[in-house]
Parts: C-alpha cells; sequence; structure tokens
C-alpha cells in the first residue's frame, strides 16, 4: 500500500499521544512510523505520522484526526515540496580488518562515524527512508549488531509556516471552517 | 468567589441549565455529594446500578435534546457506567458524565478503589479529562457540556480528584469559558460540493431519501419534508431515525435494512440517487456493501467529516447541520413529479400486505406483533415516548408502532445494549413529565437491569412496562434457528414471576396471555397512578421478519411466511418450509 505523511500539531497536554495511538489501534489504521516533539511554539507538539493508506484511507485518517478535541490541525505533506527524514544509528561489526571498507561506505552515504571499538564501529546517518535502507543493506554483509531509527519527520519547504498556535479565544466563536472537498477533508483556517 | 472545587461542580451544573442528575455515591465523590445539599434546584435520582445512571442520562438527552448529567465514584462506580457511556457513544448522545477519583497524590499507586478511568473510556468517550486541581474544575466542566453537545454529539466524562473536590479556587464563570482551538464542530461545505449535489438531485430519476438519526438531533424534519415533497423523493428511515419523519407522512416508506420492509430495501437497491440524511450506513442497513445501491449517485449529508466515504464511497458530501444545509439547498431544487418511481415502490409491496402478521385473524395465540400494535392502538392519540430493549420485541417495535413524531422512539441502535430500556425511560420520563412513556422490554434485557424498578418506586416516577416474554432471549434463538439448525445453547430462559416482582417493588402487575386481554391490560395500567408492569407471555419461536441475513445482499431478504388457511402458519414447531430463504 502506498505511504502517506501526516504532520499534525497537538495540543502540548497530558494524554494526547495517547489518543492519538488510541485513534490508530482503534480504527486499524496502520502506523508505519510516529514521532513526536517540541516546535518553535509554546504549548504546540508536532507529530509527524507515516502511514500505510490509500488516498481515500488517508482522508479518513485526517478527518479522523480532526476529531480529536486537542488536534489544532493535520496536513498531508506526501505530495508537496517537503523535506522528510529519518535518523538511524547502526552499530555494525568492524572485525578481521574490514574498518576501512566500512568507513569508505560510510563515506558514500554521508555517514557520521560517532564511535569507534576495536570490533565494531558506531554510525548515525540522516536522510530518506530509502538512503536509510540503502546504507543498511551495504552494511548487512559486515554484520549489523544493533540499529535504531527515529522514524520520520517532515517539514514542508518554502519560507512560510503553518501557524497552529492555538487562539486563546472561547470555544463559541470560532468560526466554521470549510471543507475541502467531497472527501470531507477538514481544514482550520 | 471562592468555593471548593465541589461546589464548583454543582454551580456549573446549575448554570449549565441542569434539573436532574443520575448517579451513585462513594468514597472519592463524596465532596460532591455533600455539596450537593447546598443546591437544592438540582434534583438526584439514586439509581441501583451506574450503568442505570448511565442509561438514565442517555434516556434523558434522547428525550429532551439536552445534555443529560451522570454521578458516580471512583473504581467500580466508573466502570459500571461504562456500557452506557458507550451506548450513547455509538448512538451520539450528549451527556457528561461525573467521576470521583483518588486524591492527585496517590494517582498510579494502586490506591483503594483508583482505576485510570480516563483510560478505559479514551475509545467510548467523544473527549474526556482529568482534573486535578479545583481551579480547573470550572473551564473543564463548561467545555464537557460544550463538547457534549455541539457538532455531532456525544459522551463526555470527567474525572475529578477527591483534593480537587475538596480543595478551594476562585470561581469565575466568564473566566472559565471554554478554549479548544482544536475543536471544529461545525464546517461547511465548498460551493461546488452543493453544486454537485443540486445537479445530482435536479437530474435524478429515482431519488430516494434516507433519514437518519440525524434528522431528529438537527431537528430538521420540516428541512427534510420540504425537500422530499418539492422534489417527490421517498424516505427510508433507519431505526434511529423512527419518528424524524411522521409515519403517515405519504412519502415516508418505513425502517430500512435488517428487519426493514422487504420493498423499502429493493427500492435503495434500486434507486439512481441516495439523499442521505444524517444517517452514517451502518451495516444494518447496507447489508452487503459490493452490491448496496450499486446504481446510485450519493450525496451525504453530515456533520461529522469522518464518516464520510467510510462504508460508502459517496458522489458529494454536504457537512454541516442538517437544517442548515437543506436551508441552503431548498430554494435550488427543481419541483418535481416522480409518479412512477413513487408507483413502481407500490408495485414492490407485492403480497407483502397479505403475509403481514397484521391481516391474520386472530387464532387464540398471542403474538408479540399484536401486543405492540395493539400498544400503538390504544395510546396513540397522546403520541407516547417509547423506549425499548434490544432483540425481537425491538424489531417489532420498529416495525408495528407507528412514531408520528421526533423523540418518540428511543431505542440502543448501535451499541445494541440490552437492559437500556428500563433505565432509559425513566431518564426519558424526567425530560418529559407530561409525556406518556412505554417500555417495551424483553423477559432477556428486562432482567438486566429491573433493579432500576427500586429506582422507579423510589422516585415515584410513572411508566409502563411492557414485558414482552417469550422465555427466550429471541433474537438470539431466531440466528439459531436459521442459521444453527435450531440448536438453542443457552437461549431458554427462566424468568421471575413479573407480577410478583412488581408487587416486590410496590408497584403493580398484571399478566397478559390472550389477545383479547391486551386492551383491559393497556387501559389499566395507563389509568393506573404507579407505574405498572404487564407480564405478556407470547408466543415463543416467532421470528422477526422480513430479514436480511448479516452480510447478504440487502434485496436478498428472508421473507415472511405465507399465510396458509386454515393454518396458524407461525406455530412454534415450523418446518423448514415456512419461511423463503433469498433467492
Ligand atoms: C448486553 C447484551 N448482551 C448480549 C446481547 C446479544 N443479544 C442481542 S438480542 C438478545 C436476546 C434478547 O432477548 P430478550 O431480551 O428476551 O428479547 P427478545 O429478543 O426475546 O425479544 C441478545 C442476547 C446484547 N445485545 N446486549
Ligand atoms: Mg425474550
Amino acid at each position: 500500500m502506498p505511504k502517506h505523511i501526516l504532520v499534525a500539531y497537538v495540543e502540548d497536554k497530558p494524554g494526547v499521544l495517547n489518543r492519538v495511538a488510541s485513534l490508530f489501534r482503534r480504527r486499524a489504521f496502520n502506523i508505519e512510523s510516529l514521532t513526536v516533539g517540541r516546535t518553535e511554539q509554546d504549548g504546540v507538539s508536532r507529530m509527524t505520522i507515516v502511514v500505510d493508506a490509500d488516498e481515500l484511507m488517508a482522508r479518513r485518517i485526517e478527518a479522523n484526526l480532526y476529531k480529536l478535541v486537542n488536534v489544532l490541525r493535520v496536513d498531508n505533506v506526501t505530495d508537496k515540496p517537503a523535506v522528510a527524514r529519518d535518523l538511524a544509528l547502526i552499530k555494525v561489526s568492524a572485525a578481521n580488518g574490514k574498518r576501512a571498507e566500512i568507513l569508505q561506505l560510510a563515506d558514500v552515504f554521508r555517514a557520521r562515524v560517532v564511535d569507534i571499538e576495536e570490533k565494531s564501529l558506531m554510525l548515525e546517518v540522516t536522510g530518506s527512508e530509502d538512503k536509510i535502507e540503502g546504507i543498511l543493506n551495504v552494511l548487512r554483509p559486515f554484520g549489523i549488531i544493533e540499529m535504531v531509527r527515529t522514524g520520520l519527520v517532515a517539514m514542508a519547504r518554502g519560507s512560510e509556516a503553518v501557524s497552529a498556535n492555538p487562539p486563546q479565544l472561547p470555544a463559541e466563536v470560532t468560526e466554521a471552517p470549510l471543507v475541502d472537498s467531497g472527501l470531507a477533508l477538514a481544514h482550520s483556517v | 468567589m471562592k468555593l471548593t472545587g465541589a461546589e464548583i461542580v454543582w454551580e456549573v451544573l446549575q448554570r449549565e441549565g441542569v434539573k436532574v442528575v443520575f448517579g451513585y455515591p462513594g468514597g472519592a465523590i463524596l465532596p460532591t455529594y455533600d455539596a450537593m445539599t447546598k443546591y437544592p434546584g438540582i434534583h438526584h435520582v439514586l439509581v441501583r446500578h451506574e450503568q442505570g445512571a448511565t442509561h438514565m442520562a442517555d434516556g434523558f438527552a434522547r428525550a429532551s435534546g439536552q445534555v443529560g448529567v451522570a454521578i458516580a465514584t471512583s473504581g467500580p462506580g466508573a466502570t459500571n457506567m461504562v456500557t452506557g457511556i458507550a451506548t450513547a457513544m455509538m448512538d451520539s448522545s450528549p451527556m457528561v458524565c461525573i467521576t470521583g477519583q483518588v486524591g492527585s497524590k496517590a494517582i498510579g499507586s494502586d490506591a483503594f478503589q483508583e482505576t485510570d478511568v480516563t483510560g478505559v473510556t479514551l475509545p467510548v468517550t467523544k473527549h474526556n479529562y482529568l482534573v486535578t486541581k479545583a481551579q480547573d474544575v470550572a473551564r473543564t466542566l463548561r467545555e464537557a457540556f460544550y463538547i457534549a453537545r455541539s457538532g455531532r454529539p456525544g459522551p463526555v466524562l470527567v474525572d475529578i480528584t477527591k483534593d480537587a473536590q475538596q480543595l478551594a479556587a476562585e470561581f469565575d464563570w466568564e473566566a472559565a469559558a471554554p478554549r479548544l482551538p482544536g475543536y471544529r464542530p461545525n464546517l461547511r461545505a465548498l460551493p461546488s460540493e452543493y453544486q454537485t449535489a443540486l445537479d445530482l438531485i435536479n437530474s435524478a430519476k429515482r431519488p430516494l431519501i434516507l433519514a437518519g438519526q440525524g434528522v431528529i438531533k438537527a431537528n430538521a424534519t420540516r428541512q427534510v419534508l420540504e425537500l422530499a415533497e418539492k422534489a417527490q423523493v421517498p424516505i427510508a428511515l433507519t431505526l434511529l431515525g423512527i419518528g424524524g419523519i411522521p409515519a403517515a407522512h405519504p412519502l415516508n416508506l418505513g425502517m430500512m435494512g435488517m428487519h426493514g420492509e422487504a420493498w423499502v430495501n429493493q427500492a435503495i437497491q434500486q434507486a439512481d440517487l441516495l439523499i442521505a440524511c444524517g444517517m452514517r450506513f451502518d451495516d444494518r442497513v447496507t447489508g452487503n456493501l459490493r452490491t448496496y445501491a450499486a446504481q446510485a449517485k450519493k450525496i451525504h449529508i453530515e456533520v461529522d467529516p469522518s464518516e464520510v466515504n467510510k462504508n460508502v464511497r459517496v458522489d458529494a458530501a454536504l457537512m454541516g447541520d442538517l437544517g442548515e444545509v437543506l436551508d441552503e439547498v431548498l430554494p435550488s431544487v427543481r419541483a418535481a413529479d416522480h409518479s412512477t418511481w413513487l408507483d413502481h415502490i407500490t408495485s414492490l409491496k407485492g403480497d407483502a400486505a397479505v403475509r403481514d402478521i397484521q391481516s391474520l385473524p386472530d387464532s387464540g395465540h398471542l403474538y408479540a406483533a399484536h401486543v405492540i400494535n395493539d400498544i400503538w392502538r390504544l395510546t396513540r392519540e397522546g403520541d407516547p415516548i417509547v423506549v425499548t430493549d434490544v432483540g425481537q420485541h425491538q424489531m417489532w417495535e420498529a416495525q408495528y408502532f407507528r412514531h408520528e413524531e421526533p423523540r418518540s422512539l428511543i431505542t440502543s441502535g448501535g451499541l445494541g445494549t440490552m437492559g437500556f430500556a428500563l433505565p432509559a425511560a425513566v431518564g426519558a420520563k424526567f425530560a418529559r413529565p407530561d409525556k406518556e412513556v412505554w417500555v417495551i422490554a424483553g423477559d432477556g434485557g428486562f432482567q438486566m437491569t429491573m433493579a432500576e424498578l427500586a429506582t422507579v418506586a423510589q422516585e415515584k416516577v410513572k411508566v409502563n412496562i411492557a414485558i414482552i416474554n417469550n422465555a427466550y432471549l429471541g433474537m438470539v434463538r431466531q440466528w439459531q434457528e436459521f442459521f444453527y439448525e435450531k440448536r438453542y445453547a443457552a437461549t431458554p430462559l427462566l424468568g421471575p414471576d413479573f407480577v410478583k416482582l412488581a408487587d416486590a417493588f410496590g408497584l403493580r402487575g398484571l399478566r397478559v396471555t390472550q389477545r383479547s386481554e391486551v386492551q383491559a391490560a393497556v387501559e389499566a395500567a395507563r389509568h393506573h397512578d404507579g407505574s405498572v408492569v404487564i407480564d405478556f407471555q407470547v408466543e415463543q419461536e416467532d421470528a422477526v421478519f422480513p430479514m436480511v441475513p448479516a452480510g447478504a445482499d440487502l434485496d436478498a431478504m428472508i421473507r415472511r411466511p405465507k399465510p396458509q388457511p386454515q393454518l396458524d402458519v407461525l406455530s412454534e414447531t415450523g418446518g423448514d418450509d415456512e419461511w423463503e430463504m433469498p433467492r
């Protein structure tokens, strides 16, 4: 199934991650990765959610995310010009004089060496998911001892930023947002 | 004004217009109960089980359109509410549940009667809150009421720690206005969606309106009827849509779906346009999705965007309040004459009337359908509120009790919660004391929450309770009859003597075993001051027809048996040829 990358701005309150995770579990939406972190705006966290979903399903996920009271905004950046990055730490076996060879490969992938032991190396690599798959493939024959990935974070290109700062207005006065299509995509104004 | 968190609870309830709450006390909610004594303007109904409190609040909400309130203590009190909360969630009933929680310092320590209630209820609430500070009580409760009643309504739970109830905080109603930057209950569709929808409506040859509970919730009966009459579009109802459109209206076809009339389902399958108004294409109304209304374009008018394209792909979605959307559409709808289509639907009825059990002469047997239809005939002039439980009797009610008014049928549709009827009826009566209220329950479901008879007696509420007693978990038995070769595993049911039971609670009990006795019993119940329980001992192995087997095509229905002269066609034994399997 195709992948969709959703960026969700959520209120930074206890339990919000649980609500999002629970939604995906309950509706049987398939999460490939979910990252969450602070943003430049106080009180707003940002989640990058990668889902296995076709277009229609992605819209449904978006609509369901919007139903969560603490979700401020959702952007599907899949088809937008965006930078998407994953970070991996890879501990690879470097015994029997393989170190130089590994270092050469690391260089090709612009991976950084962050730890060197007698029989192993730790590499740090950031990039698209494809790039990380690539370096993993070439390192596998040497023996990967341990590996961890952060999951994707994404940001749209261009000089504009989406404001998701919670307007401190009484709920009753917020204006009704427009729904942009028959596929019922709710968009905040 | 400095008040304790507990006092703030009642201040907010009072200002939200709450007159009655349904609850059960316990340690963690005691401060709130203690503060209640200072607020005599709010009546507290002591239930016999917290599930009852939630169904009462739900019944109150469904009968009035206002938010129902239920209160319970931490731990077991709160977990007992879960079924009622899930019931309200599935049927979009506005409700606020307030639960006590252990002290904020004790949270996470497995303290006595500590349960992670916000965790447990997360998937069955529209939203929920844990409040640990007195100064947060007011805003949180105001937000809870606002969320519960706005947009697509639903239950909201507010869990308040004991210390947040005990400690004092400044109470300022204005300053505690809801702040919900991410909450968007009102959406509007783009003009292009309206254009698509109008083109579809104005060019349809075989249009059909599917009216759901949204018609009732949005008070949009007038608009739906205007659309139907102007463009001559027949209307089919979901179970929860019953009452939204008067049964007597000539364009009202009646209920669709699993136990809808065959011609209604056939009309849906043959339509070229479905206009879904406040309904969500539940599996009980669509049957097999792959073959569902395959020739029809679909317009979905919905308040909840996540319902659009969930089960059925639609051609236009008009998001928003149903009445407002239709008000915008109506001026551009062209008057049309669809008499060919309407005549065709009439012709689809075929021999349905002949097969109808109402057309059978009195054979001395007591059929549930007759009982329910008789109750309707005897009470119809007052448009009573009927609250049903779940099972065969629920479907017969939908088929044989004709509802002319919104909010006159209250039933658990989405969750199908047995035990709902009696407590929900108590809530409904508190909402509409001017109305005659009838419970129609099965012997199984009634036994699940019959302890609330004590609440009925203590509160002296007047409800008439018809138990359709077939000594079976009838609906399950029917499935066993049809699909499990009559292996009646765990469905025969021994009930108590319901007349004596009523007596034990200080209520009046009556028993009816013959059709000829129905009228007198119904009249007696209506004219008795207190609540009356009538034990209608009906045919034990009767079945609800027609029926779409689960997952079958919508028009592949098991029909009613054909009447055979001189033969009691619905006899309890019944051969395989009694009903016809779909082609
Ligand atoms: C709480 C709950 N448990 C189980 C069921 C499954 N169920 C659906 S209908 C039914 C039988 C109901 O029997 P009764 O109340 O006697 O009504 P009848 O069908 O006989 O009219 C059962 C067990 C349910 N809907 N709710
Ligand atoms: Mg029964």
